[in-house]
This record gives structure tokens, C-alpha cells and sequence, in this order.
């Protein structure tokens, strides 16, 4: 058997005395993208977190890459595993140069060539080169959220922990996003396991999902759940009903002759 | 009954000045809404359609400017209006419900306190009506045990709960038209179909027009009879809500195209081609 990207066994985590998150497991095979999916308060992002190193209140295992995680901030790890957080306005340092942000990581893991390596990485998420000196305020929500995904790529990590990545942008900007980041999965062979609760954006990105509610996963099912509402569990099957997901009755409202030239 | 549409707005413009010149956010739009119409509008971020919203209430502040040949509400010249004659205007006749209830609520008095001002400032009521109506309105929202809701601060309540305290505050003096300015973007999508369900039925149980403002097509094209698409501060589309899908305008297209799907098997979306100056 091939070591699984990313592996949780009994998992729990708490912030002080509330436990958040009760008996999560599953595994993300390498190369697949894998979601988590809930409502606001299942506990979806905290499982990004504790796995990121930042909610280090947890007990069970956690292993990404077959080595087994600890407690605090490590090295060797972050080289391995990088997280885009959901909110491009809130999550570049304001008074620092797209240039510095994507530096840093570098830096700090003191890697060479680093100016060529910041324009091959620009270049890479779709940026132009004009923008590598600029500050985050004169870029619009898409083109930071780019930024921050090319600063977690900037240590060629092997697993992605996306946590809502467009949900803060307009359709027509999300749609260029999730484009990037299936590009980049695909080109660098990459393992996602990404946030959201938007299921249609889990049937474009993902392979399998996992519903979480009340800090507990409720079911494992495959994207094609998505195609015939195929859940097990009846808080899943109430998801997709609120998400308009109710074959037959809902008229598609894409019209099918909208294929991209491209 | 009177024939005369609920709102006529015909050649509303918004501008704002800046170091280069004026620059115009909404450029000559012109709409009219029937009674009991549900309009929807839809754009982008930046396409104005917020403007609308708030230029219709004559929200837009200085240095903001705002004209319009017409904007007439059931009879009467808005345009025309003074500030004093507006606020009575607003919230009694014309509400609206905003994005974020975290943003919208005072955080320092309780909710019953909120509701019960927005009664209080259009009518003169006994205390103890004044508190039926509160917990009336709290129950037709769908709050369970609305006399201890009422006695919370907005903190104490959910994302959802907190928008639904919006709608009965919004809905209590009984306006004829409802502003709704994305009402459902901060909340989760379980809870969303809870709200808009909630407005729908509020919104027809008693007769009021309603103009859904959002950036969900998919959204607005459920709960409305006719849809505005904007882009760039214009209308580049109208529509009647079931026919969305037979858009022809390129722009509209392109949103639409823009959206994965429930069953989605492309490998790519389509992007909208930004080159015609609508920058992001």
C-alpha cells in the first residue's frame, strides 16, 4: 500500500476547554484533491488548522507524508505542506511588497536564487511581472488571492490546505482561481484538501468529500454524490437540497453550448 | 386599486468626484416596479448595483452626488423630498435589509429595544402594543422563545438569527417596498434558503414589492419575477426570471458560464474577457 498525502486517525481538538472537533479520520491519497464540507461551525477550518500547526491543542495522529506530526512549528513540515487562507484582504501583510512576501519563505529556509525564483513564480499563478514590487492594497481580491497561493507554492510543498479560497471573491473572479489552482494541481502533481461549503465548487475541484457537522464527519462520499444526491447520512442529503442540488427539479441554468474555445 | 407602478426610476445617476475628475458609478438607469413585483438585481462587484439600492432611499452621501429625471415612489417625487420628509419615507414605506448583521445591529441594546425603535420612530404606540407587536414580529420571523430573543444583544445571537432579527426590524412598520442588499452573502447556505424563503413569504403574505440586490444569479433567479443584469454601472440585460438561461448578452453569458455546476464535468471554467475595461 502507498503512503496516503495526508492521514488523520482519532482525531480531537480543542481551543482551552471546548472540544471543537471529536473522532475525525481519513485519509487523502497523493495526487487527489479531497474536500471538507459543512456549515460555519462544523469544525472544517479548525481541521486545516490543527493539521497547519495552528490549533495545537489536539490528540490522536496526524501524518502528512507518512511522517507523523507534532505540536509545534516545524521545518521540515511547512517544506512539505502550505495553506491559503480564505480571505485574500485580510491575509497579506499590508506594508510589505508582493516581492518581501514571497521572499520570505525562501528566506527563511535559506534557499538561493531567489529573485529568479519569485519571477518564475509570478509568471506561474498568471501574474504579471509589474506586480512584484507593488503593495497588496493596489491589487484587486483576485490578484491577491493569487499572491497568496504563489507564496505557498514558493517552497514547492507537495500537499495544499486550502481553506475557502474563493469564497470571498465575485463568480467570474472565483472561476479564474479555481482554474489556477487545478492548472497548478495538475502541472506540479499536487495533493489538495480544501474547505468550502459551496458543493458546487467541490464537484469542479475535488475527487471525494467528506461532510462534517456539529466537529464530527458524518460521511465519506465520492463526487459523484454530487451528480445523483447519493448520500448515506440525512444531515449530507439537507446539505445539498439548501445548495439548490435537487436533480430533476431544478432547471440547469448554465446552458450546455458554453464550452471555452480555450 | 390604482395602475400606477410602485417605483419609476428613469435616468438615475451617481457620481463621485475625484482628484481626476467625476467619475459616475451608475450611468442613466431607468427601471419601473409594479406593486408586488420581485426585481432582482445582479452584477459584479463595482457594477453599481448596491448605488441603486441606496440611491433609491437617497442614501448616497456627499461627496457623492446623485440625479435622476424621475424617481418617483407611489405618486411622490423622491427627488423632491427634503431630508426631514425622506426619514419618513424610509423604513416606514421603503426598507432595507443590509449584508452583515454584525455590521447592521447595535450592539449596545438589546434586540426587542432595536425593533421597538423602528416602530416607535413612524407610529405612536402604548408600551404594552409596542411590545406585542415586537414579539409578534419576532414570531412571524420564525424565532423560537421570541421573549427571551428579545431581551439578548446581537452577540448572544447566530449569523442567521441576527439577519432574521434585521428582517422583523425592516418589516415591522409594514413598508410597501423591501431593499434587500445581498441578505444572505455572510450567512451559510443551509441558512440562506431559511432566509430567503422567509423573505419571499413576507414579501407576498402582504403585498410589498421587493428589489433583491446579489451577485448569485442562480439566487435571484429563484426567488424573482424579472432580473436587471449590471455591468460597469449600466444594464446591459433585462430579463423575466425563467428565461435567465436564454440571456443573450455576452456579459451575462459569461457569469452564467463562469459558475461550476452541481454536475460539473468541464476541465475548465470560462473566464470572462476582461480587455473590455471592466477591471477587477
Amino acid at each position: 500500500m502507498t503512503i496516503p498525502a495526508i492521514s488523520l486517525k482519532d482525531v480531537d481538538i480543542s481551543y482551552g476547554d471546548t472540544r471543537v472537533v471529536r473522532d475525525v479520520s481519513f485519509d487523502v491519497a497523493l495526487g487527489e484533491s479531497f474536500a471538507l464540507v459543512g456549515e460555519s461551525g462544523s469544525g472544517k477550518s479548525t481541521v486545516l488548522k490543527a493539521i497547519a500547526g495552528l490549533a495545537p491543542e489536539w490528540t490522536g495522529e496526524i501524518s502528512v507524508l507518512g511522517k507523523s506530526r507534532g505540536h509545534g512549528m516545524d521545518r521540515a513540515f511547512s517544506e512539505n505542506c502550505q495553506m491559503v487562507f480564505q480571505d485574500p484582504y485580510a491575509s497579506l501583510h499590508p506594508r510589505k511588497t508582493i516581492d518581501t512576501v514571497l521572499n520570505e519563505p525562501l528566506a527563511i529556509h535559506g534557499i538561493g536564487r531567489r529573485s529568479e525564483k519569485v519571477i518564475e513564480m509570478l509568471a506561474a499563478v498568471g501574474l504579471d511581472r509589474r506586480f512584484r514590487f507593488r503593495f497588496p492594497h493596489q491589487l484587486s481580491g483576485g490578484q491577491r488571492q493569487r499572491v497568496a497561493i504563489a507564496r505557498a507554492l514558493m517552497l514547492e510543498p507537495r500537499v495544499m490546505l486550502l481553506d475557502e479560497p474563493t469564497s470571498a471573491l465575485d463568480v467570474s473572479v472565483q472561476a479564474e482561481i479555481l482554474n489556477l489552482l487545478k492548472r497548478l494541481r495538475r502541472e506540479q502533481g499536487l495533493t489538495y484538501l480544501m474547505v468550502t461549503h459551496n458543493l458546487p465548487v467541490v464537484s469542479f475541484m475535488c475527487d471525494r468529500m467528506a461532510v462534517m457537522n456539529k466537529g464530527r464527519i458524518v460521511e465519506i462520499a465520492p463526487k459523484t454524490a454530487l451528480y445523483d444526491g447519493g448520500f448515506a447520512d440525512p444531515y449530507s442529503r439537507e446539505l445539498y437540497a439548501a445548495s439548490g442540488g435537487n436533480p430533476g427539479a431544478e432547471p440547469d441554468m448554465v446552458a450546455p453550448a458554453t464550452k471555452d474555445p480555450a | 386599486m390604482n395602475e400606477t407602478p410602485l417605483l419609476e426610476v428613469e435616468d438615475l445617476r451617481v457620481s463621485f468626484a475625484t482628484p481626476n475628475g467625476p467619475v459616475e458609478v451608475v450611468k442613466g438607469l431607468s427601471f419601473t416596479l409594479g406593486r408586488e413585483e420581485r426585481l432582482g438585481i445582479v452584477g459584479e462587484s463595482g457594477s453599481g448595483k448596491s448605488m441603486t439600492g441606496r440611491s433609491i432611499l437617497r442614501l448616497i452621501r456627499a461627496p457623492g452626488k446623485q440625479t435622476a429625471k424621475t424617481l418617483r415612489f407611489d405618486g411622490l417625487d423622491l427627488m423632491a423630498q427634503g431630508n426631514r420628509q425622506m426619514r419618513k419615507v424610509r423604513g416606514a414605506r421603503i426598507s432595507m435589509i443590509m449584508q452583515d448583521p454584525k455590521f447592521s445591529l447595535n450592539p449596545v441594546m438589546t434586540i426587542g429595544e432595536q425593533i421597538a425603535e423602528a416602530l416607535r420612530v413612524h407610529e405612536r404606540l402604548p408600551r404594552r402594543d409596542l411590545r406585542a407587536r415586537v414579539i409578534e414580529m419576532l414570531t412571524s420571523v420564525r424565532i423560537n422563545d421570541p421573549g427571551r430573543v428579545a431581551r439578548m444583544y446581537p452577540h448572544e445571537v447566530s449569523g442567521g438569527m441576527g439577519q432574521r432579527v434585521m428582517i422583523a426590524m425592516m418589516l415591522i412598520p409594514r413598508p410597501q417596498l423591501l431593499i434587500a442588499d445581498e441578505p444572505t452573502s455572510a450567512l451559510d447556505v443551509s441558512v440562506q434558503a431559511q432566509v430567503l424563503d422567509l423573505i419571499e413569504e413576507l414579501v407576498t403574505g402582504n403585498g410589498m414589492g421587493l428589489i433583491l440586490i446579489s451577485h448569485d444569479l442562480n439566487l435571484v433567479a429563484r426567488y424573482c419575477d424579472r432580473i436587471l443584469v449590471m455591468n460597469g454601472g449600466e444594464v446591459v440585460e433585462a430579463c423575466a426570471a425563467q428565461r435567465l438561461h436564454e440571456a443573450s448578452h455576452p456579459y451575462t453569458r459569461g457569469l452564467l458560464a463562469a459558475q461550476p455546476r452541481m454536475e460539473e464535468t468541464r476541465d475548465e471554467l470560462p473566464v470572462l474577457d476582461r480587455s473590455g475595461g471592466a477591471g477587477t
